[in-house]
């Protein structure tokens, strides 16, 4: 029986009702009396150098307040990068500084120049465009090995070379996993790349910085999914100030996708700028405007080996990966192609030997950082990737060869550096197959080929890592952030509470989640449960939600914080009852003593705690809130399975997804519709980044796909009626729900079997295509199945759609 | 968006004498010049909007042709056009998504002459006439290359006449990001002969490929496509597919239309 309320319920989501009716409070909507606005007068060359600023006309033009360079911002910080990694040498990487307005050199197209504050956001704009900005164009560095050799262009003049590391994991597996290579009976060798990704969040990015004269407090509300961090990060590394005269405020967010994770210009700009002028500064980025200042996501040019022995064992993986960072170190980027990505190498298999090499490069284009699944999804493409042309090669079932080398016995220790707790690799692999209807599948693809079309059944496994923990380890990884999460829990007079969670909720549904696990902990209705986030004004220190972490490290601190509150609401009712404490037990939102019919009610007790008139005054205090935070021991490694079915025009390459299975392992489930819904965003940002999205540079740095007439978003008629299943369950054993992460998934599990499936279908049709790089689009299809190359390497001309004729 | 003065005349007297301003531009649907007004990237001085004159609206049958007023909506068309000309009304249903096509009227789209858009196949294929205020101008004339066509300033189309074929269909392979047409194809059989007009594939704009139009003229089936290819030379090659892919997809999509109307 499904339950009606409470953990395991699909208590469908409260704040939907905000959202679906337009009474949302997002940070456009926030209006500040006084307030000015900015716009960004940004670089329309991937490098240049700045040999002048002429804004006299500007600044005499009507509304304007003032316009800043960076000149400004001299003696200010730059923005800071989040990870340092440290290369196989022991050299710690290069990290160029990160001005908040261009210092004498632009970097990439969409690199802010100036900013004009007037009292309209088109007069600023109208202004801007009288700046005359007197800019040197220099030649641009775009792919990535071209950016790495001897002479190539610099994008940052002080740095030795392009080369932010060149990272080695684990690098003493790398004799042994050369040895296994060579010692193979079979050696399967994929190059690919992993397309680069614009987020595009429904809400593009916009920030208010407000300053109080009176005060001398700051306030910046931003599109943030970790307003602690940005107070943190904009406070202490670029504008100074300490925490307690600022305060940031993410209110409703409108989709993150990890690009509104990092600390932004636009941000500091804001807050700073309304000091300066003592007036609120308003920013909203445009869509053009987000595609040229949000983060990327992807970006990796990867060529992996996997050595089989002569029983088709796996002996030996080795990566060789170039990623790109852009032009600056965005927020978390450094750590997205190393402690992300490498540590995900083993996948669901036990294989003994792992080498990963990744080499982060600067190249004159936006920032790449993390993305839905950051890291992970590279692993799992390449892996899953390489795994189904191995099977191909040996002429062995896909399935067969995966089950084969399952990790089956927990822990599990891999080859690089992590410990998977717990899993069931063969369970879901049971359910996908159940629900793929494998055995049917060849019915269904002659009933295609009747049609014309080719029919194909891709497969694929996924594990990922998520509520990336504990700190003391990530600090000696390289972060320079703690990630634990944090929670406090207010208990009202007359029973209510309050939750107050360093978790961010934009588009998660902390809001109905969370209060089903208090619910249930307390036996009241959900309803008496109230989320508060993402105002540092009225939460704990937390680290905010990414990298599927809020219900694992933020629902396991207030887990954590509610216990406390209930021992303690445990000695007020046990004073009340006059029993020992031992012997009181809270069930249906009543305390007993047990053994007896002696009860009180949950509400009694709250007010007696706020109202101590008979209460134990002299060993316990009065009230109910307790804070805790929570560092997890380790990740959580959610798994599973996945199948996609698609079709294949012939005539024209165009792919069309016919079915689409996902049988995840999530541990306990609290709200299994939202997880269901979870999961069906994930599979469709993980089919748009197979079929459709692709951000394309040319060779001069401009952006080939700069709105949505070029750059190809998935919509509903894209996609089938999804298959999800997640009543494979292995609890996690560290953290109090058995939780695991399950925001990120879909995009991680989805690419690796679309791509699988294309190949299979064209095989099917007597083509020998090997590989086909993401996007598939129509074009580049029919040209593989024309005798096109696998892969662009990366380069420009590879990028593109299009696909070689020959 | 820079500032423009705005005119709603309610005759094409009015509308001509109010785009006689230097600087003045019609406005139809504004499916591509408010976008282009909100990017900044067009600065009329007067935008002189064509929605009210309800001279130049709606579909009527005349003989054995349809005469479409140029600030037609393609939502009317393809509801008007159903039972006369449904290969026309197919083309309209599919142009962007209801919004667009609510707004979106056919004088603009053959006045902007995007070399992407669908509208031009059709009176390409329909060897049709456009009738402005001043003139009626054939089609063969009228598209002279990506974005230009034989209008004069400030003429304004008032009418499209289509003659109506005894067979038609339009089919358009998607831009997979702009579903705009990568490759369109509006086949029109006639008594007298095949016309097939190629939209959304050449540097050039709109097309006649008349190598198909031949081979149909004598055999309207796709097996008489057989064999043809349209050159890729002239083809726009782009991040969406090269000029190669193009021409392939014109013999695609012609034998598809072929059929489909057939």
């Amino acid at each position: 029986m499904p339950k009606d309320s409470g953990i395991g319920a699909s208590s469908k989501r409260r704040e939907d009702v905000r959202f679906l009716t337009g009474a949302g409070n997002y940070t456009d909507d926030i209006n500040i009396r006084g307030q000015a606005h900015v716009y960004f007068l940004r670089s329309d060359v991937a490098h240049g150098k700045i040999n002048g600023i002429d804004s006299s006309t500007a600044e005499a033009m009507p509304g304007v307040v003032r316009i800043f360079t960076g000149k400004d911002f001299e003696g200010i910080g730059g923005l800071p990068c989040g990870w340092q990694v440290t290369d196989r040498h022991g050299e710690v990487m290069q990290e160029p500084p990160h001005p908040v307005l261009a210092q004498g050199k632009v970097r990439h197209v969409g690199d802010p120049i100036a900013a004009v504050v007037a009292d309209t956001a088109e007069q600023a704009r109208d202004a801007a465009e009288a700046i005359e900005v007197d800019l040197e164009e220099l030649p641009a560095v775009i792919n990535m090995k071209e950016a790495l050799k001897e002479g190539a262009t610099k994008v940052h003049d002080d740095l030795t070379s392009n080369l932010c590391y060149d990272w080695g994991f684990v690098e003493e597996n790398k004799g042994a996993v050369e040895e296994a290579i060579q010692n193979a009976a079979h050696v399967t060798t994929l190059e690919l790349v992993n397309n680069r990704l614009v987020a595009n969040p429904m809400e593009p990015r916009v920030a208010v910085g407000d300053f109080e004269r009176g005060t001398g407090n700051s306030t910046l509300y931003t599109t943030s999914q970790n307003p602690h961090v940005i107070r943190l990060l904009m406070g202490a590394f670029v504008l100074g100030i300490p925490e307690h005269k600022l305060r940031v405020v993410a209110p409703d967010v409108g989709g993150g996708f990890g690009t509104k994770i990092f600390h932004y210009a636009e941000e500091a700009f804001c807050t700073f700028a309304a000091k300066a002028i003592n007036r609120p500064v308003k920013w909203t980025s445009s869509r053009s405007e987000a595609f040229i200042s949000d983060a990327h996501g992807r970006d990796h040019v990867t060529k992996i080996e996997l050595a089989l022995d002569a029983d088709n064992n796996f002996t030996a993986i080795r990566t060789e990966t170039h990623a790109n960072m852009g032009a600056y170190l965005s927020t978390f980027a450094p750590s997205v192609p190393t402690w992300l990505h490498g540590v995900l190498m083993a996948g669901n298999y036990k294989t003994p030997n792992i080498y990963v090499n990744v080499k982060a490069v600067f190249t004159n284009t936006v920032p790449v950082d993390a993305y839905r699944g950051a890291g992970r999804p590279e692993a799992t493409y390449q892996l899953e990737r390489v795994i189904d042309k191995a099977a191909r090669e040996l002429g062995v079932d896909p399935i067969a060869l995966r089950r084969q080398n399952f990790i089956t016995e927990f822990p599990y220790d891999t080859p690089v550096a992590v410990t998977y707790d717990t899993g069931d690799y063969g369970a879901t692999m049971d359910k996908l197959e159940e629900m793929a209807d494998i055995a049917g599948f060849a019915e269904r693809r002659k009933q295609s080929e009747a049609k014309g079309k080719l029919r194909g059944l891709g497969i694929n496994c996924y594990i990922e890592a998520c509520g990336i923990a504990p700190s003391n380890l990530v600090g000696q990884l390289g972060a320079r952030a703690g990630l634990y999460e944090s929670a406090t829990v207010r208990v009202n007079a007359t029973g209510g509470l309050v939750v107050m969670t360093g978790s961010h909720s934009h588009g998660q549904g902390h809001e109905t989640a969370f209060p089903q696990v208090i619910a249930d902990m307390i036996g009241i209705d959900e309803s008496m449960v109230e989320i508060v986030h993402g105002d540092t004004a009225n939460t704990p220190m937390g680290m905010g939600t990414y990298g599927s972490r809020s219900l694992a490290v933020g629902g396991s601190a207030m887990v954590r914080a509610a216990e406390k509150v209930i021992n303690k609401a445990k000695k007020i009712a046990a004073h009340l009852m006059e029993a020992s404490d031992a012997d009181i037990e809270l069930k249906d939102g009543a305390f007993s003593v047990a053994g007896t019919d002696k009860s009180v009610a949950w509400g009694d007790v709250c007010l007696a705690a706020y109202v101590p008139h008979n209460y134990p005054l002299e060993d316990i205090e009065p009230g109910l809130e307790e804070t805790a935070f929570y560092d997890p021991s380790n990740f959580t490694y959610p798994s599973g399975a996945y199948a996609c079915e698609v079709e294949v025009d012939p005539d024209t390459g165009k792919v069309t997804i016919e079915r689409m299975m996902a049988a995840d392992d999530f541990g306990n489930v609290v709200n299994p519709m939202i997880v269901s819904g979870q999961v069906h965003g994930g599979l469709a940002q993980g089919i748009g980044q197979a079929l459709l999205e692709n951000c394309v540079y040319d060779e001069n740095g401009q952006l080939l796909s700069a709105s949505y007439m070029d750059y190809a978003m998935p919509r509903a008629a894209d996609l089938p009626n999804f298959e999800v299943d997640h009543s494979c369950a292995t609890p996690c054993t560290h953290n109090p729900l058995g939780v695991k992460g399950c925001g990120e998934a879909g995009a991680i599990g989805s690419p690796p079997s679309v791509v699988n499936a294309v190949i299979d279908a064209l095989n099917s049709g007597g083509k020998d295509v090997p590989h086909i790089d993401m996007p598939m689009s129509p074009a580049r299809v029919w040209a593989a199945m024309n005798g096109a190359a696998a892969t662009g390497h990366g380069t420009a001309e590879g990028r593109s759609l299009g696909g070689a004729s020959s | 968006m820079y500032n423009f003065e705005f005119e709603q005349p309610t005759t094409v007297a009015d509308a001509v004498k109010a785009l006689s301003e230097e600087d003045a531009q019609a406005l139809g649907g504004g499916q591509t010049l408010l976008p282009t007004m909100k990017q900044r990237l067009a600065m009329p001085s007067k935008l002189v909007s064509l929605t009210a004159i309800d001279e130049i609206k709606g579909v009527k049958k005349d003989g054995d042709q349809l005469v479409i007023g140029g600030g037609t909506t393609h939502g009317t068309v393809a509801r008007e056009a159903a039972a006369s000309y449904p290969g026309l009304a197919g083309l309209a249903s599919k142009i962007g998504d209801p919004a667009v096509r609510n707004r979106g009227t056919m004088g603009g789209s053959l006045a902007n002459n995007d070399p992407s858009a669908c509208y031009p196949a059709a009176l390409l294929a329909s060897g049709g006439t456009v009738v402005t205020d001043r003139r009626e101008i054939a089609a063969d004339d009228y598209f002279q290359g990506m974005f230009t066509t034989a209008l004069e300033e400030g003429e304004i189309i008032t009418a499209v006449k289509l003659p109506i074929p005894e067979k038609s269909n339009y089919q358009k392979f998607e831009q997979p990001a702009s579903r705009f047409p990568l490759v369109g194809v509006f086949v029109a059989k006639y008594a007298g002969g095949v016309r097939v007009a190629v939209t959304g594939a050449s540097n050039e704009g709109v097309f006649r490929w008349t190598e198909a139009e031949e081979a149909l003229s004598g055999d309207f089936s796709a097996s008489a496509l057989e064999g043809l290819s349209a050159s890729a030379e002239g083809m726009i090659s782009d991040i969406h597919g090269s000029s190669e892919y193009r021409a392939h997809l014109i013999g695609v999509m012609t034998k598809r239309a072929v059929t489909a109307a057939a």
